[in-house]
């Protein structure tokens, strides 16, 4: 973990909810994909967890959805703006243990942080595959970035674009492991759906974001975890529904 | 050169700030972005006699300048943060620490109080009868005169170290808990511990908090606990440490005035991890601005009599 000063460079619309926000400064501290930053919003208490999507040097992007009082701040902010930022947060994925065909199964804010994880699998020589999931076309975003290292499949589940349908209705294929992130009944679904094990991303209102207040506690088979410090990325066999 | 030491039931500290329990884990989380020896001392993670899980998620609500938690006393049960926990936390912090305790009855209060007195890191014992997020027990003990006595009194039998009461906000006159709790043999009080508050979530128009309700602390609180530490500060002659709200060097020169020996921070560290640093270090200067020499001398200014 790392405190520090970062600059805006872009913040755009993605979608008519989803912006992308790229900010410069130290990100040494992200080692691993599926990390997150804890940004500082003036004016609001809590500082607001993001996960990181990329890395490029001294670049992090994130992808926000505008929900509340924060996130809607934050699509206001101009390009050299600063934020305090909290970076290097959280286990991230581990990409070790993905097998040679690793498959990643996200649904919407829950895609962001496996495009890093999806680069990184690519650069180790593995074939990854993607199914990603949106509500409606209006809905969709990273497309054709995901595509550049994946086989990706999308479906929104009004068949608006991509396939019909969701996520779990297109993973009856052959894969070594499963990277998962989005909501948490989507996590269920994905979980009972896969065939192999896997790491599944978890969301909770945090306090801190690093592991000092308890307020994101989860009971899993080996004990209590921070789903800020000890995940959000959790092992498939140690995860208590 | 100003004097920052302050003198808190027999023991120095090189300055009053003392990261408040339930905010700082054992330390280690801080420790690696600063040296936390900087600090007066902390308070550990409340600790009970068997191990808990705490509340249901959300633990957590976001407020105007505060939060609400729910954890509910989350922790590895005592004999494991003695075996554990607290070797760890030697090897990041050498002063001596302040042991929170919890529990939900008397003998489960001298039972943890017992262990850890008995542990060498441990100077001072900071007995939680104030916490807001338990049921049968915790602040139950803090809302009553008699029963906080009887607390202290059974505690103070058993253990040699200093015994610190922390004290629950959620109560009409706390300076006659703070005067039953002097009265029963404790060394010291510490108040405020969290207000009780609760947030609705527009959207799904359910407690935003899974337990319903929490414990409501941030720079909000900050004048209803210096009114607090004043009321009770007039009324005891053991110190008072300030809780609540402290964010600034400021806040813990005014909350001194009022009569705090030492001041504990919050859910600042929460939000700010480099909190505690950064008020130790503009201590002095802003001591200057306000012509104080020593802080052992401010203490209680503005006390009522």
């Amino acid at each position: 973990m790392k405190n520090g000063i970062f600059t805006i460079t872009e913040n755009k619309p993605l979608t008519h909810n989803i912006m992308l926000m790229r900010l410069r400064g130290d990100a040494s501290a992200c080692t691993r994909p599926g990390q997150f930053i804890n940004i500082k919003i003036e004016g609001l208490f809590l500082r607001r967890p993001i996960s990181v999507c990329d890395i490029k040097g001294d670049e992090i992007t994130i992808i926000y959805k505008i929900v509340g009082a924060g996130t809607n701040r934050m699509s206001n902010m101009k390009v050299g703006d600063e934020l305090d930022v909290l970076s290097g947060l959280g286990n991230g994925y581990d990409t070790s243990l993905s097998g040679d065909r690793p498959l990643l199964v996200g649904a919407g804010v829950g895609v962001p942080p496996l495009y890093l994880l999806a680069k990184k699998l690519t650069a180790e020589g593995k074939k990854v595959s993607a199914v990603l999931g949106f509500h409606d076309k209006s809905d969709v975003f990273f497309e054709k970035e995901f595509a550049e290292f994946c086989d990706l499949t999308v479906a929104t589940s009004n068949g608006s674009h991509g396939k019909k349908g969701r996520v779990t209705d297109y993973m009856d294929t052959d894969y070594t492991y499963v990277y998962v992130c989005g909501p948490a009944a989507m996590l269920r679904s994905v979980y009972d759906k896969s065939k192999t094990s896997g790491q599944f991303s978890f969301e909770e209102r945090m306090g801190c974001g690093f592991g000092a207040c308890m307020g994101c506690s989860c009971k899993t088979k080996y004990g209590y975890k921070r789903i800020c410090k000890d995940g959000p990325v959790l092992c498939k066999e140690e995860i208590i529904w | 050169m100003v004097d920052t030491t302050v003198d808190l039931c027999g023991i120095t500290l090189d300055n009053p700030v003392i990261p408040a329990s339930g905010t700082f884990g054992y330390g280690y989380e801080f420790a690696q972005l600063y040296d936390i020896n900087i600090l007066g001392t902390f308070s550990f993670k409340g600790t009970t006699k068997e191990p808990r899980f705490g509340n249901p998620t959300p633990r957590i609500a976001e407020c105007t300048a505060g939060m609400i938690n729910s954890v509910g006393l989350q922790n590895p049960g005592v004999e494991k943060v003695i075996a554990e926990e607290l070797p760890r936390l030697k090897s990041c912090f050498s002063k001596k620490v302040m042991a929170n305790v919890g529990g939900f009855s008397v003998d489960e209060y001298v039972y943890t109080a017992q262990r850890l007195d008995e542990c060498d890191c441990v100077g001072w014992l900071e007995i939680n009868i104030s916490c807001p997020n338990v049921h049968g027990g915790g602040m139950s003990f803090g809302t009553s005169p008699s029963a906080a006595a009887q607390v202290t009194e059974a505690v103070k039998k058993r253990v040699r170290k200093p015994v610190i009461i922390k004290l629950s906000p959620n109560v009409t006159d706390i300076a006659a808990i703070a005067e039953a709790c002097e009265a029963a043999g404790a060394d010291g009080i510490s108040l405020i511990n969290t207000l009780l508050g609760m947030r609705i979530d527009l959207r799904t128009r359910k407690p935003v908090i899974a337990n319903r309700k929490g414990g409501f602390s941030g720079e909000a609180i900050f004048p209803i606990a210096l009114r607090m530490v004043n009321d009770a500060a007039s009324r005891v002659k053991i110190p008072v440490i300030g809780i609540g709200g402290v964010a600034s060097a400021e806040n813990v020169i005014e909350m001194m005035l009022a009569g705090a020996t030492a001041v504990e921070v919050g859910a600042a560290n929460l939000v700010d991890p480099f909190a505690c640093r950064d008020i130790i270090n503009a201590l002095p200067t802003v001591m200057q601005k306000y012509r104080i020499q020593s802080l052992k001398e401010i203490i209680g200014e503005c006390v009522n009599g």
